[in-house]
């Protein structure tokens, strides 16, 4: 990326208010298997997104690797505590930030992985749990799976939000979602790969036609914000949809990303609002999950 | 996938289509540091789109159409593809390619028009590669999905390219495409043919027509739909069995090469990566 990124701002006077979150987006295109060159775009784009006043910048899945990766896994994997790693966090004091990438544990299995910094430190890492591993998809192949999805805690302005990350495929289990909000998430932070497919279903992708759906239906059921945020340009010919966006409590889209372009999306969380939905609203807690299937 | 009960399975939404194609072309030249595509004008259907394509990708200035001719190829060939230069605004090369052709078979007289076809086909890719390295480009491919998986192609002739923005769109996809773009239409109208003898016709030689098969495609290839499922949605048996082996007696055209594996690293088995690696 030679060219500074484009940054579009939503503009919702109701999520304005005290206690809120500016979540920034950064639907880049990585450079495939050069990491080097992708921490460099990473530390131009966080301090972009700190100009903008953001207190988080997401970026999508894999967003230090690329995604086509096959045998390259082993040779771009990182250990959590790499060198490589560490201008990200020197540049999390500020503004905190999740990264992609592929980690390798100590017994030498690899992970595809979101890493949450802040203040400078390493504070939550998510494993991918669910694999995709068909059609054009092969990730079982190379990549250990994540077993837990656990909520952990972002702080800003004296709100300490609960946010739960979904990666990708993650999304496509729905028992995901209802782990972490029975965890009490209120903050679905949902990075993602994903290959745009689909041009017989109208004027959208078939695949951003999925993902509207999922992301509305999630932010509605588990009246919780969602941030999507998906990455563009090509790889061997498939081309990723972009598509970034954030979902209030109440289903509602409260901006887009457009499809294909590279750009930073910048959007205010209002943990008042997110209360308030919650409150007319109350399906978390009308939830039954003592429930089984007896009689 | 949702459908209008009127909708036809393959269609397309031409503007997000053509957006996702241009970004395709516009990146694979650019990521290995070239600026420009040389394509093969046939004066054809599939190459006119083509080029159409890489013109709104890359700019006309970087599009090199080749016109290459053989004495025997229909005259319209040539005044069609010159047509479709000037409505994208590019300048053609042409190049003539008889003498070549005729120099080889005058070794073998008895050569039958199907040898004649490929090595006219092989000697317009090899015209292409070398026009490509003196320019710096890629060579743009044309073939389109329907004839990708009917083997209706040459090996190593047509099939050859860097970046082909039509091999996941049917024919009859592209045919709408080329309506949208603006392709002339005494190319779109015209019946589709190889040219490479006289009278030769693409529904002629594979015995049905494109909308015909290329419906029957969709839903054996992309929907996965079984014979008796086939048939039940109303496709002739014998259709189908025909056109179900001929894709399967291609599949030789769409792999690499056979490689007698010996080593436990084997090129394309366990020795992966991605053409981007890199870029």
């Amino acid at each position: 990326m030679t060219d500074p990124i484009a940054v579009k701002v939503a503009a919702v006077p109701s999520m304005s208010g005290v206690e809120g979150l500016t979540v920034a987006l950064a639907q880049i295109t990585p450079t495939l298997g050069n990491v080097p060159a992708n921490v460099a775009q990473h530390v131009s784009v966080i301090a972009r997104a700190k100009e903008t006043g953001a207190d988080l910048v997401v970026f999508p899945e894999l967003s230090l690797t690329g995604y086509f990766l096959e045998d390259l896994v082993p040779d771009v994997a990182l250990r959590v505590d790499a060198e490589e790693l560490r201008p990200i966090a020197e540049h999390s004091q500020e503004i905190d930030v999740v990264v992609g990438c592929v980690i390798v544990s100590d017994d030498a299995r690899f992970y595809d992985a979101m890493l949450y910094f802040s203040k400078g430190e390493l504070k939550h890492v998510h494993r991918k749990v669910y694999l995709p591993t068909y059609g054009l998809f092969d990730e079982s192949r190379y990549l250990a799976s994540g077993n837990t999805f656990r909520a952990f805690p972002v702080s800003c302005g004296g709100v300490t939000w609960r946010a739960g990350i979904l990666l990708c495929e993650d999304m496509w289990h729905p028992s995901a979602a209802v782990n972490l909000a029975q965890q009490g998430v209120e903050l679905f932070i949902c990075p993602s790969a994903s290959p745009g497919r689909g041009v017989n279903q109208g004027r959208t992708l078939g695949t951003a036609q999925g993902y509207d759906a999922m992301t509305k239906t999630y932010g509605q059921l588990f009246t919780s914000y969602v941030v999507y945020c998906n990455r563009v340009g090509y790889e061997d010919g498939v081309g990723f949809w972009g598509g970034s966006r954030v979902v209030a409590p109440d289903g509602g889209v409260l901006i887009e990303a457009p499809e294909r372009d590279e750009t930073l999306v910048v959007c205010r969380l209002s943990y008042e609002y997110l209360k308030n939905v919650r409150f007319a609203l109350p399906l978390l807690r009308d939830e039954r999950h003592d429930l089984d299937g007896g009689a | 996938m949702t459908l209008t009960a009127a909708q036809d399975v393959l269609q397309i939404d031409a503007p997000l289509t053509e957006d996702v194609i241009c970004g395709c072309i516009a990146d694979a030249v650019r990521k290995v540091g070239c600026d420009s595509v040389v394509v093969g004008l046939s004066g054809g259907l599939d190459s006119a789109l083509a080029a159409a394509f890489a013109c709104h990708a890359l700019g006309p200035e970087n599009v090199i159409p080749v016109i290459m001719p053989y004495k025997t190829s229909h005259p319209g060939s040539k005044s069609d593809a010159m047509e479709v230069c000037t409505a994208f605004q590019i300048t053609p090369v042409v190049v003539e390619i008889s003498t070549q052709i005729d120099d080889y078979f005058s070794a073998f007289p008895d050569a039958n028009s199907v040898r004649r076809g490929n090595k006219m086909s092989r000697e317009r890719m090899s015209i292409l590669y070398d026009l490509s390295m003196a320019h710096g480009a890629l060579v743009l491919g044309t073939s389109n999905k329907t004839e990708l998986l009917l083997g209706y192609g040459t090996l190593f002739g047509d099939m050859a390219s860097a970046v082909n923005p039509l091999g996941d769109l049917y024919k009859t996809q592209v045919r709408s495409l080329a309506h949208h773009i603006g392709v002339p239409h005494s190319v779109i109208d015209k019946q589709p043919s190889a040219d490479l003898w006289e009278g030769q016709t693409d529904e002629g030689e594979l015995g049905f027509t494109y909308e015909a098969v290329d419906h029957l495609l969709f839903h054996l290839v992309d929907e996965r739909r079984s014979t008796p499922d086939l048939v039940a949605m109303g496709f002739d048996a014998a259709f189908v069995a025909t056109v179900k082996e001929r894709v399967r007696s291609t599949q030789y055209k769409r792999r690499p090469p056979v490689i007698a594996k010996v080593s436990n690293r084997t090129i394309d088995r366990e020795f992966r990566y991605p053409r981007d690696w890199g870029h």
